[in-house]
């Protein structure tokens, strides 16, 4: 208890010169007060003050027979030592001596502490104490070390492998500790990940077995590191398959939910290879309870669980179909929770339950939360898509929220129903002058954009279709631009659904819109239509008044190459994300560094090699490519609101070119998404509720694996108004300079292109002003290396090869972070 | 594998900080006190920011941070900052800002151990007090004579028990605890309604007891064919004629024998000393509800508002339930309640936005009636009040909502000595919810007019 009462001093002391005091103490002949001295100086490095320059005193203290003091000084060795590198030296007596002490826990402290100081010179003295200790009879001090070998591959992989140390790790997977085991396993994976060739950790029958054993006895965080490397092992057959599925199943009885989502994750694999589907079915229902169970963890642990559920529903939506009720959403829950709960329910949701949905549904409306109040609404519109016999209990559920009069809830409601009316053309008409009551309080512009839709579509059978576009069209100039396509769009049908009704509000907004609208999308779109009616008022029907391509149900909201990919990391981020693993923590990105480095070396002309690179990078990637677009895209477009925007484009401009199209839908996509992207490419918080499509896309999926693969991707044309930008700094001719490719994604042309580089470690920055053809037309694409010097300002950055650069054009100005790759600017 | 680990107070300074691996910098702190800390709107748990990832967990007035840099798993991630809050917790009683601060040298101590290189290792509480303790003293003991068989322990196939325990009277506790989640509509029609169980142990028994412990499972008396003779005498008094309980799933601390289980549906294990949880289960069929409630709110005019409130319980009358408190939300511009209630206090609370409806000592087989009338504040905001559900607390000795009982606990241990165990069963509310009325017209007629 006097630990209590003293501690809070070590956070409070704020002083001057308090290192030159801190220093005097560590010197001074009491141990106590050494010891009380070297609390105070952990207390101070915790709280992010510098305290290295007492590396030396404090390291003084490290050979004592207090734990605790010894304790304390390994671990400001731990965060001091890169800073010292010298001096760590003073400490490598002490910790060798320590590796042969009789206690195995310090033998084991001071393996594991050496393993962290990532200095390069106490690599040689490692080396014999880690061999030693590899072998020592105590597990404790093996399941360190076995550890420390990972570490010392990650600070210097030559070493390790010439040294026999990963050799000899790889015959620990035979070793009588469970624990040892399952650390080695760890180690393993870690380091052939990290290695070229990933060959280290190759799980064949005979490693098998020993897992399988060392399954049931290791500690729970040993069992998953197992169950990872099960999951990368391809059984020979089938009986094989369910024989290790068998193994596995037990532990979806376990209490820690990591465990439990791990072997969903090793059953998932299995079932493909099982191809029986009496076993799945079994495997199946045996999975489903701890499933559920899931769902009564702590709200963080049910969070993973719902996105990873979404997946396993995705892949068999046969899981869970009875258990609806366990997702309907409790009052206190948290709202990433509730959000993921309501996915999950409209997956679940079938014609056998759908009332009792929509009852919840309805029920969720009530609430207080706008964001989940609306994503409600939605969901009773995707009901009604999905499940066609619901879709008039839908409707009327509707227009019951419709009559609340909550404005948020009577926007989302129309902006969902337009999806219906999409769905089920001439069914429901009988609602919209329910609809159109609500005309005066809409005041978001994609709830605008759905009613005007609406009214267009159903021009001919609303008597006052004129007044009502009417009443938009006063401030037609204020609008955004989703609305004034859709005014444009909307006048016209009318004036072709009843001729000579509209004549005079098609020629006042078709003025105004060539004349008055600077932006090319409305421009063009009204020069169109006006040439089309001018000219040839049949064809123009025919464009206009087309029938559009039915609407699709969003069962699936991953594509089919992810999804599996998906399935295959059950559990991991990359699985709460719904994003391809090779996208996050940039593990790939510094593969094809890596690569690069390598090949730059060994050839002689670096451009020779660029095919053979962009080869090599495509295998270390593997099928990233397309899913780069899908990172690019995510984060908030919602699966309905991208099929609602075919829908618009589709029907202005369905006849023509099909390549056409798919771009209109992406820039009205583009719109739509720039709201909620918080200008990172990706990972903001918004990601709490993703469901992704990549239908739109597949234009530009299509063209960039033409593209050169060695240069990064810079810019993305969701987040630069359709701009895309790959760029590589590189040499040529001797010339340091920037390789970039722009292609322009936008349906307008542009122009006024200039580029700044931030201060940085070296001082790039242009050397000429970039010249990019002007203007860059749409889907125009222009290769332009730009000449850089090194007469910049200088400023380190971190990382140190980081270069901040701002691009600009007509349509905005873009900031984003390239890399210079180790060694260009050395050669 | 996490990259590094946190401790953040609310004002997002740094309490503790222990970096796992080199690839993540001391500073990436500051940048989860701007993005989550000071962020008023985090939508998620987890924060994405270019190549890290921060997860977090609020635990008392403090946050727990694990970064990754990697694809990581995510749940074990999760799994892992709660296991701290549990040794936390264990340690020092209560885990907040200030047991963190007064103990951060053992933190720190603990931190070196559950985990190395990003890699948790074992995580066991027992196992861990042998080593890592508050007093110096102890510590050193360790160093000198009990390393070895501590490092044995640590790493053994029986990590969570050490092999030398002598209690001079071996008893064992078992406690049955069942949370039952109810969701119920407004017209008492039942949405949703499980139990999730936990079956608590504390085992004062000396050696290495094997342990075999018996429930009425409905699937493992069917296996042995006494499902007719099976023990009717259902804890509580509960309706079930069976005697048996299907259990939907269960999971079971690591010193259960999970083979054994998976084969034969048998519960063996070594327990830890002292406390652990033993098994969580959860079951949906066949849940005796211990309370009904059913309710009513009336607008009668602009400024007032009724509520009509029964709670009747539906238990044995040889039993009763203690500290039963329903809490009835009213709206934000409530400025007084009157409240009339057959048994119990019942008072308005401002704060909570709530009438509160205590009764201590509630006897099976009894109803009791509120009925209250809300004086409302005019207001300018039209703005929709929420409804929130009703709620419910209460704590029913002898009682399981699942009627799940303990058919035999055996202790074997080579020294054969007599052991005393001891059962309880208590049932609460996990989430008893009963949700408002939305539709606010009279349409329900649950009283009578009172004289």
């Amino acid at each position: 208890m006097a630990a209590a009462a003293r501690g809070p001093k070590f956070f409070s002391t704020t002083k001057k010169g308090e290192n030159f005091e801190l220093k005097a103490d560590l010197n001074s002949e009491y141990r106590d007060k050494r010891k009380e001295t070297v609390k105070k100086v952990i207390a101070n490095m915790t709280i992010g003050k510098d305290v290295s320059s007492l590396f030396a005193d404090v390291v003084k203290n490290m050979q004592t027979e207090d734990l605790e003091l010894k304790k304390l000084v390994y671990l400001y060795l731990i965060n001091y030592a890169r800073t010292q590198p010298e001096l760590v030296i003073l400490a490598v007596n002490t910790f060798v001596k320590d590796t042969d002490d009789i206690n195995p826990l310090i033998r084991a402290l001071a393996i594991r502490t050496m393993g962290m100081l990532r200095v390069e010179k106490i690599v040689d003295y490692l080396l014999e104490p880690l061999k030693k200790a590899l072998k020592d009879d105590d597990p404790y001090v093996r399941k360190t070390a076995t550890l420390c070998v990972a570490k010392l591959y990650d600070l210097n992989p030559v070493i390790a492998l010439d040294n026999g140390l990963i050799a000899i790790v790889q015959d620990m997977l035979s070793d009588r500790n469970p624990m040892v085991i399952a650390n080695a396993v760890a180690a393993l994976a870690e380091i052939s990940e990290a290695s070229v060739r990933r060959d280290v950790f190759v799980v064949n029958t005979s490693i098998l077995t020993k897992l399988l054993a060392a399954l049931n006895e290791c500690t729970e965080w040993g069992q998953i590191c197992i169950l990872n490397s099960l999951a990368s092992y391809r059984p020979n057959d089938a009986r094989e398959a369910g024989d290790i599925a068998e193994r596995v199943l037990p532990r979806l009885q376990h209490a820690n939910a990591s465990v439990v989502l791990s072997a969903v994750r090793v059953l998932m694999i299995y079932m493909d290879f099982i191809n029986n589907e009496e076993l799945s079915k079994q495997i199946i229902k045996k999975m489903t309870p701890p499933l559920v169970t899931l769902l009564s963890s702590e709200p963080e642990i049910q969070y993973v669980a719902l996105r990873n559920i979404n997946l396993v529903l995705q892949k068999r939506s046969d899981v869970l179909n009875q258990e609806i009720r366990v997702f309907f959403i409790k009052y206190n829950d948290p709202p990433y929770v509730k959000l993921e709960k309501l996915e999950v329910i409209i997956k679940l949701c079938s014609d056998k339950n759908v009332d009792q949905v929509l009852s919840e549904l309805r029920e969720y409306c009530n609430e207080v939360d706008v964001d989940f109040v609306r994503k409600s609404v939605r969901a009773i519109g995707r009901c009604a898509v999905k499940i066609d016999s619901a879709s008039e209990r839908c409707v009327n559920a509707l227009l019951d929220l419709i009559k609340t009069r909550v404005n948020h809830v009577v926007q989302e409601a129309i902006i969902v129903i337009k999806d219906i009316f999409r769905k089920y053309p001439n069914q429901y008409e009988g609602i919209i002058p329910a609809l159109c009551e609500n005309l005066e309080t809409l005041d978001e512009p994609e709830a605008k954009a759905s009613l005007i839709w609406i009214i267009g579509d159903y021009a001919d059978r609303i008597d006052n279709a004129t007044e009502l576009l009417e009443y938009f069209l006063e401030n037609f100039k204020d609008e955004v631009s989703m609305v004034q396509l859709q005014l444009i769009s909307a006048s016209v049908k009318l004036l072709l659904k009843k001729p000579g009704s509209a004549q005079e509000i098609v020629q006042k907004v078709l003025t105004t819109a060539t004349q008055g609208c600077d932006n090319p999308d409305i421009r063009d779109r009204a020069y169109i239509y006006w040439r089309l009616l001018s000219s040839n008022p049949q064809a123009a029907k025919a464009v206009i008044l087309a029938e559009k391509p039915p609407i699709e149900s969003d069962a699936n909201t991953v594509s089919e190459t992810l999804l599996d990919e998906l399935i295959h990391n059950i559990g991991s981020l990359a699985s709460v994300y719904h994003k391809s693993p090779s996208l996050l923590g940039g593990s790939a990105v510094m593969e094809i560094s890596r690569v690069r480095d390598i090949l730059e070396l060994e050839g002689d002309e670096p451009e020779v090699d660029a095919r053979t690179v962009a080869q090599q990078v495509n295998e270390v990637v593997g099928g990233g490519i397309e899913n780069l677009l899908d990172l690019d895209f995510g984060g908030s477009s919602d699966v309905l609101t991208t099929n609602s925007h075919n829908a618009y484009s589709s029907s202005s401009a369905n006849p023509t070119p099909t390549t056409l199209r798919p771009q209109t839908s992406n820039i009205d996509d583009l719109l739509g998404l720039s709201d909620d992207h918080n200008g990172s490419s990706y990972g903001s918080p918004s990601m709490a509720s993703p469901s992704f499509s990549m239908g739109a896309f597949d234009s530009i999926a299509g063209n960039s694996n033409s593209a050169a693969v060695e240069r990064a991707e810079w810019l993305t044309p969701a987040n630069a108004q359709g701009l895309e930008l790959q760029g590589v700094f590189t040499k040529r001719h001797g010339q340091l300079g920037v390789d970039m490719r722009f292609v322009n994604r936008s349906a307008a042309p542009m122009t006024e292109f200039a580029i700044q580089f931030n201060v940085n470690s070296y001082g790039i920055a242009p050397a000429v002003g970039l010249q990019v053809p002007s203007p860059l037309r749409p889907n125009q694409s222009a290769d332009v290396f730009l000449a850089l010097h090194r007469a910049g300002g200088v400023q380190r950055m971190d990382p140190v090869n980081l270069v901040q650069i701002a691009l600009k054009n007509n349509l905005g100005i873009y900031y984003f972070n390239a890399h210079v790759p180790d060694g260009l600017l050395e050669l | 594998m996490l990259s590094a680990f946190f401790i953040f107070n609310v004002k997002g300074e740094v309490l503790i900080s222990r970096i796992y691996r080199p690839d993540i910098k001391r500073s990436v702190a500051d940048i989860f006190r701007i993005q989550v800390v000071s962020s008023t709107d985090v939508r998620s748990p987890i924060t994405t920011l270019g190549s890290m990832s921060f997860f977090h967990v609020r635990h008392e007035n403090i946050y727990l941070v694990a970064v990754t840099k990697i694809n990581a798993n995510a749940a074990l991630i999760f799994e892992f900052l709660y296991k701290v809050t549990g040794l936390g917790r264990s340690y020092f009683g209560k885990f907040d800002e200030d047991a963190v601060k007064s103990n951060f040298t053992l933190i720190y101590e603990l931190l070196d151990e559950i985990c190395d290189f990003g890699f948790p290792q074992n995580t066991e509480a027992e196992t861990l007090k042998l080593y890592i303790t508050t007093e110096g003293v102890r510590s050193e003991r360790a160093m000198k004579e009990e390393g070895a068989r501590i490092a044995i322990q640590a790493t053994g196939a029986v990590a969570w028990r050490r092999p030398d325990i002598k209690y001079r009277k071996n008893e064992a506790f078992l406690d049955v605890v069942e949370s039952v989640n109810l969701l119920m509509s407004a017209k008492g029609t039942v949405l949703r309604a499980d139990v999730s169980g936990q079956v608590l142990m504390r085992a004062y028994l000396s050696g290495m007891p094997e342990c075999k412990f018996g429930l009425n499972d409905k699937v493992l008396l069917e296996k042995e064919g006494k499902l007719g003779s099976a023990v009717s005498t259902v804890p509580g008094g509960g309706r079930k004629s069976a005697g048996a309980v299907e259990l939907d799933d269960c999971q079971f601390h690591q010193c259960v024998k999970l083979g054994n289980y998976e084969r034969d549906r048998t519960i063996n294990f070594i327990p830890p000393d002292g406390e652990c949880e033993l098994m969580k289960y959860r079951t949906t069929e066949n849940i005796n509800l211990p309370f009904r409630v059913q309710a009513a709110v009336v607008e009668i005019s602009k400024n007032r508002m009724e509520f009509k409130v029964s709670v009747r319980s539906q238990f044995s009358n040889k039993i009763f339930a203690q500290n039963v408190q329903l809490k009835i939300p009213v709206p934000t511009n409530t400025s007084g309640v009157k409240c009339l209630v057959t048994a119990g206090k019942a008072k308005y609370v401002g704060s909570e936005n709530s009438i509160i409806w205590k009764i201590s000592r509630f006897q099976g087989q009894q109803e009791y009636l509120l009925s209250a009338e809300a004086e409302l504040t005019s207001t300018t905001t039209k703005k929709a009040w929420s409804r929130p559900p009703i709620s419910m607390d209460f704590q029913v000795l002898m009682f399981t909502a699942s009627g799940l009982m303990v058919r035999f606990l055996k202790i074997f241990e080579k020294s054969n000595y007599p052991s005393v165990k001891w059962v309880r069963y208590m049932t609460k509310p996990g989430t008893y919810q009963i949700r408002g009325d939305p539709s606010m017209q009279p349409s329900l007629r649950l009283f009578e007019p009172q004289a």
